[in-house]
C-alpha cells in the first residue's frame, strides 16, 4: 500500500511540473502582448487629447491631430466588409452546402488557401493595376476597400467554411426531412449556429486590414490630405500609413505622436473585437445550444 | 373492403458506390398500415425507408433504379419538398434542434408558409397532443428541447413531423436509445396516430414489432425475405431464415 501511494505521489508531482511548465510556455505569448501596449501607452498616452482625435494634422504633421487618418481608417473597414463579408460568406456556403466534389471545387478550395499565402504587397500592386489603373477607379477609397478585401477573403472564406462545417449534419437532416428547401435550411440551421464562427474569422481578417500598410500604399493612402474624403473616389489617410510616414519620412518627429497614433490604431482594432465579443456573446444566449 | 394502396415499390434497387443496399425490392403499403421493418444491421432497412422521402440522394454516391409510386405517382414526378412534407421521418437518435420546444415544432409549418401566429400556436398544441408530449411541455413551450429527456424529445420529433401534416411516417428505430417506459409511450403514441396515418417502423427490436404492427416484412443483406401479417409472421414463419432471426439464433 505504502509503495503504491508512494508511485501515486510522484505521478502527482509530474504531472504539476509539467503543468508549471505548460504554463509558463502559455504565458509566453502574453508577454509580449503585454509588454507592446504596455509600451505604446507608456510612451503615446500623453499625447492623446480631445485635440489630436478630432483636428487634422498640422505643421508637417508634427502639431495637430490625426483626424483624417482616423476616419481614413474607418471608411477603409467599413469598404472592405461591405465587399469582403457578402462575397466569402456566400463563397463558403456555396463551397460547403452545394458544391459537388470535383475538379472544379478542388480548384477553387485551393486558390483560397494559396490566396492566404500571398503577401500583402502583391495584393498591393495586384490592386493598383487592376482597379486604379485597369478599372480607372483612381487612387481612392474603392480601389483600397476592394484591394483589402480580396486580401481578407481567405481568412473569411476558411473561417466561415469551418464555422458551416462544424454545424451537425443532423441539423440539416431534420429541416430536408421536413420538407424545407436547400436555401431554408441554410438560412434557418445552418448559418445561425455558424455565426459566432463566422464573427470570429471575420474580425480577425478585418483587424487585419485595418492594420495593413502594403495594400494601400499605392492604392488608396494619401500622404497628407487634411481634409475628409467627399466620395469613394476621393484618396484618403490611414492610420498604418499615417504612421508609417510619420516615422520615417519627417524628421525631428516627436516619439510620443507616433506612439499616440500606433495606440489609436490599436484601440480601433481592440474595439472591433470588442464588438465581435458581443454579438458572440448575443447569439451564443439566443441559440439555446 | 380492398385496402388503399400508399406506397409501392417496382424492381427498387439501390446502391451506396458499388454496394448494393437494397434488391429487387417489391412491397406495398396500405393506408392506415402500420408495417414493420425487422432485421439485422445492414440489410437495408434504413435505405428502404430513406429511399422512400429521396433521403438517400444526401449521400452523393447514392443511386437507384426502378419505381417508387406514391398515391398513384411516381415519386420522381414529385418536388423534393412536397414528397418530405407528405412522408415524414423519424430519426433513430432523438434529433432536435437547439432551439425552444414551441419553434422546433414551429419551423416545419414555417418553411411551408404558414405565418399567422394564432394557426402556427394551433399546430403546435395539436401536434404535441398527437404525440402525447403536450400535458408534459404545456407550460414550458419556450424551454431548449435540448433540456427534455431522450423519450420527450423522440415524442417531439413526432410532434414536429406532424406539424407538417404528412400522409405517412417512417419511424428508423425510433426507440433504439430509449428506456422501456419512454418506449411504451411513443409506441402509444403510434397506437393513437394508426387512426390517421399510414406509418412504417423500421426496428431491432423484434418484440417491438410484435406489439406495435400489423404486417411485419423480414429484410436480409438487402433482401426481403418474407412479408406477412405480422402474428403469421412470427407464429408460423415460411422462411427458415426468419424462423432463425426470430427465434434468435442469428443476428
Amino acid at each position: 500500500m505504502l509503495e503504491k501511494g508512494q508511485e501515486m505521489n510522484s505521478a502527482k508531482r509530474r504531472e504539476k511540473i509539467a503543468f508549471v511548465i505548460l504554463g509558463l510556455i502559455t504565458l509566453l505569448i502574453v508577454v509580449p502582448i503585454v509588454l507592446t501596449i504596455f509600451y505604446v501607452v507608456k510612451n503615446g498616452a500623453s499625447a492623446i487629447s480631445w485635440e489630436f482625435l478630432t483636428q487634422p494634422p498640422r505643421h508637417g504633421m508634427k502639431e495637430g491631430g490625426i483626424l483624417p487618418a482616423i476616419v481614413g481608417t474607418i471608411l477603409l473597414i467599413i469598404g472592405t466588409m461591405l465587399f469582403s463579408l457578402p462575397l466569402g460568406i456566400l463563397s463558403a456556403v456555396y463551397l460547403v452546402e452545394y458544391a459537388k466534389d470535383n475538379l472544379f471545387t478542388r480548384l477553387i478550395k485551393l486558390s483560397v488557401v494559396n490566396l492566404s499565402g500571398i503577401p500583402s504587397i502583391v495584393y498591393g500592386l495586384f490592386g493598383f493595376t487592376l482597379f486604379v489603373v485597369f478599372l480607372r477607379f483612381g487612387t481612392s477609397i474603392l480601389a483600397g476597400s476592394l484591394t483589402l478585401a480580396i486580401m481578407s477573403l481567405p481568412v473569411i472564406i476558411t473561417a466561415t467554411k469551418e464555422a458551416l462545417e462544424s454545424v451537425p449534419f443532423a441539423f440539416r437532416e431534420i429541416s430536408l426531412s421536413l420538407g424545407a428547401s436547400r436555401w431554408q435550411t441554410v438560412r434557418y440551421c445552418v448559418l445561425p449556429y455558424a455565426i459566432p464562427g463566422i464573427l470570429t474569422g471575420t474580425v480577425l481578417s478585418l483587424s487585419r486590414a485595418a492594420g495593413e500598410t502594403a495594400p494601400i500604399l499605392f492604392t488608396v493612402a494619401a500622404f497628407y490630405l487634411p481634409r475628409l474624403p467627399h466620395s469613394v473616389f476621393d484618396q484618403v489617410m490611414a492610420l498604418p500609413y499615417h504612421l508609417y510616414v510619420i516615422s520615417t519620412q519627417v524628421p525631428n518627429m516627436p516619439a510620443k505622436i507616433s506612439f499616440a497614433t500606433g495606440l489609436v490604431l490599436i484601440a480601433l482594432v481592440f474595439l472591433m473585437n470588442l464588438v465581435s465579443i458581443i454579438l458572440r456573446a448575443h447569439y451564443r444566449k439566443k441559440k439555446l445550444w | 373492403m380492398v385496402a388503399e394502396s400508399v406506397i409501392k415499390t417496382v424492381d427498387l434497387n439501390c446502391y451506396f458506390g458499388d454496394t448494393m443496399a437494397l434488391k429487387n425490392l417489391n412491397i406495398e403499403i396500405f393506408k392506415n398500415d402500420i408495417l414493420g421493418i425487422i432485421g439485422p444491421a445492414n440489410s437495408g432497412k434504413t435505405s428502404f425507408l430513406r429511399a422512400l422521402n429521396r433521403l438517400n440522394y444526401l449521400n452523393p454516391n447514392y443511386s437507384q433504379t426502378g419505381d417508387i409510386i406514391f398515391e398513384g405517382k411516381n415519386i420522381r414526378q414529385i418536388p423534393d419538398g412536397l414528397l418530405r412534407k407528405k412522408i415524414g421521418i423519424i430519426f433513430a437518435l432523438p434529433q432536435v434542434l437547439p432551439i425552444s420546444i414551441f419553434h422546433n415544432i414551429a419551423y416545419g409549418p414555417k418553411v411551408h408558409g404558414v405565418t399567422k401566429k394564432a394557426v402556427v400556436a394551433d399546430i403546435v398544441e395539436n401536434s404535441l397532443k398527437q404525440a402525447y408530449l403536450w400535458d408534459e411541455v404545456k407550460d414550458r413551450l419556450d424551454l431548449s428541447a435540448t433540456r427534455l429527456s431522450g423519450g420527450q424529445q423522440q415524442r417531439l420529433c413526432i410532434a414536429r413531423t406532424l406539424a407538417v401534416e404528412p400522409d405517412v411516417i417512417l419511424y428508423d428505430e425510433p426507440c433504439s436509445g430509449l428506456d422501456p417506459i419512454s418506449t411504451a409511450k411513443v409506441e402509444d403514441a403510434m397506437r393513437e396516430l394508426k387512426k390517421d396515418y399510414t406509418q412504417i417502423l423500421v426496428t431491432n427490436n423484434t418484440k417491438q414489432a410484435a406489439r406495435v404492427t400489423e404486417r411485419c416484412g423480414f429484410f436480409l443483406m438487402g433482401d426481403l425475405v418474407e412479408i406477412e401479417e405480422t402474428e403469421t409472421l412470427f407464429t408460423n414463419p415460411k422462411d427458415k431464415r426468419t424462423d432463425d432471426y426470430i427465434t434468435g439464433r442469428f443476428g
